[in-house]
């Protein structure tokens, strides 16, 4: 009868009983917080956001507008803060502005291969068996080709354009998440409390939605956030190749480009759409490494 | 039994605290412990996750790390301060002096190198002897730890080992370098009951043959009382009742110590009776009370337990606790003042 | 949050005495020819070799409201029974009989048999997931079982309430934020939230410090008497084991060496295995210190066991035959059994008693 007798005594020595109950996305927030380089790393992206969205506003002349006379000015020109392009128009602007594509470009592929792959992996992780082999034998032949070359070939196939670009660099990234998605979820799987839901009673779909998901989405999450400094990189080299964007549609890897030929008179001004490349995507690794190391401490 | 010889302990820690910091806040896992070993002497430190036993044992070997752990008081070990150690010194100091054993045997062999030649290798480094010499002496240790067909086990990776018998390479490579000090933190834990009573007669048995002094950390009395020659219980980072095994099995004086004693279910003899227990749970060490730590969750307490830590006071002729219920030293009754 | 509710276990639906089918003679749990192996490479004539033979013939029952315990050592197959009764892995071969119905007949399907059993871990932190909350993880059970949420919710209250952990401080908290002790009592609540009438407790004390084990095994007598529950109660301490069994199962590499009441077993063993784990548990005597190992070595890697009786290699009582013969289980007095040559008058073992009818 009474077994309340036992520990109901002094506060067992866990937490002070300020506020229990907080998430655990709250602590790996605080933890990142902490992070003086992951914070820097994240304002310098939300930086670089801000500006690419409004950028009508933050730009200080027309990215479109070129003028033959003032070709190739060096930076701090008065009017051409960072110099101006072999069209003459001003660079400030065109980066502001290409920060829109060159985001997008980055972002959204990996966006995309982050839900595929996410679903590709839990699925085979989870399933194991045929369905496992079938799947992980399956990305394993995309993995048989270097990424570069793969984002080409599917690109220079599909023909050039913005949103053919995407789905090239999707299909490169879908193998990678997948294969992270599936290591992550047949360690979930094997945990004791995954076996006590199913001796529970509970069906996959169930077990997957309430153990599984919540446990494994958040390193793939974390993966998935390296990729996009490859993806920038990858977007901007299709670009290059004009298997990207198209001039004169303001872009960082088609910027660099354009403004190849003029690495010798101007080369300051010629690297700075790869300076903007370079920082933009290490500070994405930054910030997905702060987020790792938030996410792991476990007490 | 060892009687201990009126030379001037081998391990000596006076006053020892150690505080981690680098948390949300800072953490008090040892809160002043005295600790006397002499040559040739087994002391049990015996107490739950949590009483600062392992980390009192780390403490001895300045194995915590430096930038998180705060160390305060005294320890001499070998009539040398082990604090005032460099680097150098310490290496000598490790292995040659003092030695190691785990409970996890992982944690002392390196999985890509035969155990053997990390024994031999020991050896060399320390001792400046060849590689044959190295390599003899591992096959002895070998031999002396009884693993069988020692020759052929030397070859072996420790994966390729059983849990006992990884044990017995581990304890070879604490003594490769013939040290005065053996300390073990619950070199037993993790096997088999049947495993477990051999290893623990093995380190019986090599102890008494070197004269090893050993500090064996263990939650489990049973252990305790089958190595020690003097047990030491503690309680969230202090000693709260030490002395001869004997006294402190069978005259346990401090309520912690014969709360533990209690609980044990095969003090039961009909199943089916409810066990003794301890109610509620250790301490917060970020918090710990001003008076006896114990005194939440003792049956005994009184109002002045709150007051103070206790002193020291003798439970029997060779043991003392630190609980105010006892009668203070060569004194009447006066309890109440000494705490304050 | 809430306050602890009304009882929910006055719901007759889910009173163990009213689930009763066999009647009190009948054994809940009976399991028969009980193999799992692991492992090991098909050859082409559908052979296996090198397979782990984890559990290799294993037959037991477990009578109504009684504690079954099973000890030995790692390796010895008692944890691998557990999930094989449990059916988180699937047997290779043996039948399970639940209160008088085969698992897998129509009468008992997979769903409904699980509510009947259910298990504790020894891990308390690893059988808990980490993104829930108590209340949460409680109430899963039940939820899947179809129960609503906030009747789940109110179980999972009582239930924290049983295991002596205030609902109103506990039912939020996630694992990181409990003690061992706790967890371990979330993990019987989660247990019972279904209503079983077998709980199986695999090391479900070994990983706690003592005092807490104490208080743990406490609260198992108590909710057993409350519940009316079985215990198949699986540990490696054999002073626990006593402390809580009734009956006792000791298994040594994949088999039953010797099953009987746990006075009997554990006061007089029959089988010299069962006798040296006795003898090796410490000493709590300073005067009376143990002397000599009962065994020597490790066990035996199971997937190569010995020939014959697999004790053989490292019985003080071997005698050439027992490299031979396999001793199968018989008894020695009514409920006592014992698997040893020594014990089969006419085995052919010198100790053994001379025969009397029949030969083996």
């Amino acid at each position: 009868m009474a077994v309340t007798t036992v520990d109901s005594a002094p506060a067992p020595a866990v937490v002070p009983a300020k506020k229990l109950g907080r998430g655990y996305w709250a602590g790996v927030l605080r933890r990142l917080a902490r992070d003086p380089v992951a914070v820097t790393a994240a304002v310098i992206i939300l930086l670089i956001v801000l500006a690419a969205i409004f950028a009508p506003y933050v730009a200080p002349a027309d990215p479109y507008k070129s003028s033959m006379i003032r070709r190739l000015r060096p930076i701090g020109t008065p009017g051409f803060l960072l110099g101006s392009d072999e069209l003459g128009r001003d660079m400030l602007s065109r980066l502001i502005y290409g920060g829109r594509l060159s985001l997008v470009m980055g972002v959204l592929p990996v966006f995309c291969a982050f839900a595929v792959g996410s679903f590709l992996g839990v699925a085979a992780g989870y399933a194991g068996g045929w369905l496992n082999t079938i799947i992980m034998r399956t990305v394993d032949v995309f993995y048989a080709f270097p990424s570069v070359l793969l984002a080409i070939a599917l690109s220079g196939t599909l023909g050039a354009g913005i949103l053919n670009a995407i789905v090239a660099l999707t299909v490169v990234f879908v193998p990678q998440v997948t294969r992270v998605a599936e290591s992550v979820t047949t360690q979930i799987r094997n945990r004791d409390y995954v076996e006590a839901a199913r001796v529970s009673g509970a069906g996959p779909f169930t077990i997957v939605r309430v153990h599984v998901l919540g446990n494994v989405l958040g390193p793939i999450f974390v993966y998935s956030t390296s990729l996009i400094s490859v993806s920038m990189i990858l977007a901007s080299g299709l670009s290059f190749l004009g298997l990207g964007s198209k001039p004169p549609e303001p872009e960082w890897g088609l910027m660099l480009n354009t403004l190849r030929t003029a690495i010798y008179t101007q080369p300051m001004v010629a690297a700075l759409p790869g300076v903007m490349i370079f920082v933009t995507s290490i500070s994405f690794n930054l910030l997905s490494d702060g987020l790792r190391s938030a996410m792991e401490v476990k007490a | 039994m060892s009687t201990p010889p009126p030379a001037a302990p081998l391990v000596r820690a006076r006053n020892l605290t150690v505080d981690f910091v680098g948390g949300a806040r800072p953490v008090r896992a040892v809160a002043g412990v005295d600790l006397s070993l002499a040559a040739g002497e087994v002391v049990a430190l015996l107490g739950e996750s949590g009483s600062g036993k392992s980390v009192t044992l780390r403490a001895l070997m300045r194995l915590l790390p430096e930038k998180r752990a705060r160390i305060g008081g005294s320890i001499t070990v070998d009539g040398r301060d082990v604090a005032a150690l460099g680097r150098r010194e310490l290496a000598r100091f490790r292995g040659g002096t003092v030695a190691m054993i785990f409970q996890e045997p992982g944690l002392a062999f390196d999985p890509v190198y035969r155990v053997g030649d990390q024994i031999a290798e020991a050896v060399v480094r320390h001792e400046r002897v060849s590689r044959k010499a190295g390599r003899a002496r591992a096959l002895e240790l070998f031999e002396r730890v009884r693993i069988p067909s020692a020759e052929t086990r030397l070859d072996n990776y420790p994966h390729e080992m059983s849990g006992g018998m990884r044990q017995r390479a581990m304890i070879a490579l604490a003594l490769a370098c013939r040290p005065k000090v053996l300390l073990a933190d619950e070199p037993t834990t993790a096997l088999d009951a049947t495993v477990q009573i051999q290893i623990l007669l093995l380190l019986r048995e090599l102890q008494r043959e070197f004269g090893l002094a050993v500090i064996f950390v263990t939650h489990d009395i049973g252990v305790a009382t089958e190595v020690a020659d003097r047990i030491a219980v503690m309680y969230a980072g202090r000693i709260v009742e030490r002395g001869d095994c004997r006294d402190v099995i069978r005259a346990a004086a401090h309520p912690y110590t014969r709360g533990l004693l209690a609980s044990r279910a095969d003090h039961v003899f009909t199943r089916g009776t409810r066990l003794a227990t301890i109610p509620g749970a250790p301490p917060d060490l970020g918090a710990l009370p001003p008076g006896c730590a114990f005194a939440p969750r003792c049956a005994q307490a009184v109002p002045a337990c709150e007051a103070g830590v206790p002193e020291e006071r003798p439970a029997s002729a060779t043991h003392v606790a630190r609980c105010i219920l006892l009668r203070p030293p060569a004194q009447a009754d006066a309890g109440a003042t000494a705490a304050a | 949050m809430t306050e602890p509710a009304s009882d929910a276990t006055s719901d007759p639906a889910f009173d163990p005495a009213a689930r009763d089918r066999g009647g009190p003679a009948q054994p809940l749990l009976s399991v028969t020819g009980l193999v799992k192996h692991f492992g090991g490479r098909r050859s082409w004539r559908g052979e296996t070799k090198g397979a782990v033979r984890a559990v290799d013939g294993v037959d037991f029952s477990i009578a109504k409201g009684e504690t079954l315990g099973v000890v030995g050592e790692s390796g010895c197959g008692k944890s691998t029974t557990a999930r094989l009764v449990m059916q988180i892995i699937a047997p290779d071969a043996g039948e399970i009989v639940f209160d008088g119905e085969a698992l897998g007949s129509r009468a008992l399907d997979l769903t409904t048999y699980r509510r009947e059993v259910q298990m504790v871990f020894q891990d308390s932190y690893a059988s808990l997931n980490p993104r829930l909350t108590v209340e949460d993880t409680i109430a899963f059970g039940p939820r899947v079982h179809g129960v609503g949420r906030r009747e789940a919710t109110g179980r999972a209250h009582d239930l924290l309430f049983k295991v002596g952990l205030e609902p109103a401080r506990f039912a939020g908290r996630y694992p990181h934020e409990l003690s061992g002790g706790q967890r371990q009592r979330i993990n019987i609540a989660r247990a019972l939230a279904l209503q079983p009438r077998l709980v199986i407790l695999d090391e479900a004390v070994s990983a706690l410090d003592k005092s807490v084990e104490a208080q743990v095994l406490n609260l198992l007598l108590d909710l057993k008497a409350e519940f009316g529950l079985t215990y198949m109660f699986i540990s490696h301490d054999l002073n626990v084991v006593r402390f809580m069994a009734d009956r006792v199962m000791v298994m040594y590499l994949g088999k039953v060496a010797e099953v009987g009441p746990s006075d009997v077993i554990l006061k007089s063993p029959s089988h010299p295995y069962t006798a040296a784990l006795l003898a090796s548990m410490p000493s709590m005597d300073p005067d009376a210190r143990t002397e000599e190992a009962p065994l020597f070595g490790d066990p035996p890697n199971p997937i190569d066991p010995p020939s014959g009786c697999r004790f053989h290699t490292r019985c003080r009582f071997a005698s050439a035959i027992c490299a031979n013969v396999e001793p199968r289980l018989a008894p020695v007095a009514r409920p006592h059994e014992v698997a040893c040559l020594m014990a089969q008058p006419g085995s052919g073992h010198p100790r053994a008693a001379p025969l009397r009818e029949n030969a083996a």
